[in-house]
């Protein structure tokens, strides 16, 4: 059972807002003691989200949460906006699949530095991804 | 609007990046390169990101696009300073960062341009027909 | 619980304690290697305290109920302690059970003119103490695996030393199996030791390895790649025949690697990109 310990939203809506929130989730990261590597994976993963938010839903929010299971630690990051929705995501989770110009890294690259992943999308209405990472 | 310096040193150009890094940011950083390097008819580029301590698959394409661009002007660029969490995220992503040379530090760095020069140089020196790939 | 049992219970609640003691003391099990007599009285003296307490303030046993965490959480502390102190969980689950039975003999003395109370009182204890076993039991084993995780850590930390061979040159001799949170903890302390040292070269010798399978290659190929990103060559070496061919096998691609059989033959790859050589000294033999 995974239980949420702290909440923390932010706005994402400038190219900018994409430093402040990974600032505000490395202070997060930093208070529960992630290592290093762990922090970089996640800080990382999150960046490609924010971007991809930015790029395709003109923005949207960010939560952070610190989560626990047992003794493990961890972070929660759900990414939710409004934006057009992804058609295929079996195909958007495909590497180097990209609608825009970039390498189409962004979602698959983001699963694999997390311990888990989830993403939801509706045409027309947003989408949804959800990262987490463990401490250790 | 925020600029990151470039520095001449000779023939080669120095870029140290200390702050993270927004898109903006870098994108003017490709371009202002790419004018310098023509500018200066450098034969180098050395980018250190020992601060850096978050590169994504953005921040990566621009530095693989600044060694792609630099070559066709006939520049060889070297990445040093790479954090080792950078490193493994970076592989992890799936962006090897292919084409781009790499060196533990600025030192280093300098002294794989100057090899690397030297032996273009060399080449041409000698009239090879071989053309380095 | 009835009033009746709560009142019994609370006013013998020094009668439990001795039958209780006596219980364990005359138990094959005792350890007394392990705990003295007097700390094992004072144990069993706290936990009889919270749980009588909490027997007659309510009427609940449903475990899952807050006032039981008092009980819970002493209880869990004991069993803890004795999974760190070694004790068999045989010996841990008697401390129980004999409770059980003090608890019971009580009971049964005091309302033995009551047989339906005393059979419903028994069973509500019943099913009580039984919670408290699976507890005790839960905790135990979560003792246990603390211990187990703390000796992994352990060794995961001592059996990947980064050795400085030369001027500019690491080794790292890995022994065992590699699995994923291991080679993590590989890579992590190789490219570290990497920046620390500024050395250009690193060694991964894997002659201790017994097996290579798909995984650990993988693994292998992401540290060479990550080391090549931060501007050091990374080799491979101690591979043994058996490797290589499962390797090949596997349809692993090691092409761009660089890998070598031995350690001597790594490190003289090593001295020869770093244009050093290695002579045998001439001797002058003196008249």
């Amino acid at each position: 059972m995974i239980l949420s310990l702290s909440k923390d939203s932010v706005s994402i809506q400038r190219e900018q807002d994409v430093v402040l929130f990974r600032n505000r989730l490395k202070e997060v990261a930093v208070k529960i003691k992630m290592g290093l590597l762990n922090q970089t994976r996640l800080i990382t993963a999150s960046s490609e989200i924010v971007r991809n938010m930015l790029r395709y839903a003109d923005g949207g929010i960010g939560l952070i949460e610190v989560v626990s299971r047992g003794r493990d630690n961890g972070i929660r990051i759900t990414f939710t906006d409004q934006g057009p929705g992804i058609a295929d995501i079996s195909l958007a989770m495909r590497d180097g699949y990209s609608t825009g110009k970039s390498l189409g890294l962004g979602l698959p690259g983001s699963k694999r530095l997390v311990d888990e992943f989830d993403i939801k999308s509706k045409m027309g209405e947003g989408t949804i991804v959800m990262l987490l990472k463990w401490t250790r | 609007m925020d600029r990151i310096p470039i520095l001449r040193m000779g023939s080669f150009l120095l870029v140290t990046i200390q702050v993270d890094l927004y898109d903006r940011l870098a994108l003017t950083l490709e371009a202002d390169l790419v004018q310098m390097v023509n500018k200066t008819q450098a034969k180098g580029v050395l980018i250190d990101i020992s601060a850096v301590s978050i590169v994504d698959s953005f921040m990566g394409r621009i530095v693989g696009n600044i060694a792609s661009m630099s070559k066709i002007l006939d520049a060889e660029t070297v990445v040093v300073g790479m954090q080792p969490a950078v490193a493994i995220t970076l592989i992890e992503l799936g962006l090897p960062l292919k084409g781009v040379h790499t060196a533990l530090d600025v030192e280093k760095g300098m002294a794989l341009l100057k090899t690397m020069i030297g032996d273009e140089e060399a080449d041409e020196s000698e009239e090879d027909d071989s053309v380095a790939e | 619980m009835s009033a009746t049992s709560q009142k019994v219970l609370q006013k013998k609640k020094k009668n439990i304690l001795e039958y209780w003691m006596s219980h364990q003391l005359s138990d094959d099990g005792l350890r007394e290697d392990l705990i003295s007599n007097e700390d094992l009285r004072i144990q069993s003296e706290e936990l009889i305290d919270v749980l009588v307490d909490n027997l007659s303030e309510t009427n609940s046993i449903d475990l899952h109920a807050e006032s039981w965490d008092p009980v819970i959480e002493i209880l869990g502390g004991i069993s803890i302690t004795r999974a760190r102190q070694g004790f068999s969980p045989r010996e841990t689950g008697n401390f129980v059970f004999a409770l059980r039975e003090a608890i019971l003999q009580v009971l049964s003395e005091e309302i033995k003119s009551q047989p339906e109370v005393l059979f419903e009182e028994s069973r509500k204890i019943g099913r009580i103490m039984d919670h408290l076993s699976v507890i005790t039991f839960e905790t135990f084993i979560k003792g246990r695996e603390e211990v187990i995780l703390r000796q992994t850590d352990e060794i995961a930390e001592i059996s990947t030393p980064v050795i400085r061979v030369w001027d500019g040159i690491l080794a790292l001799p890995i022994i065992g199996t590699l699995d994923s949170s291991r080679t993590q903890v590989v890579m992590e302390s190789l490219l570290q030791e990497i920046v620390e040292t500024g050395s250009g070269i690193a060694i991964l010798d894997i002659s201790g390895v017994p097996a290579v399978d798909s995984l650990v290659a993988q693994h292998l190929i992401k540290t060479v790649s990550a080391t090549r990103l931060m501007g050091a060559e990374c080799i491979i070496s101690g591979i043994r025949p058996e490797i290589a061919q499962t390797v090949v096998h596997l349809g692993i691609d090691l092409s761009n690697i660089i890998t070598k059989a031995s350690l001597a033959s790594a490190l003289a790859y090593a001295f020869k990109s770093l244009k050093l050589e290695v002579k045998k000294a001439n001797v002058l033999t003196k008249i």
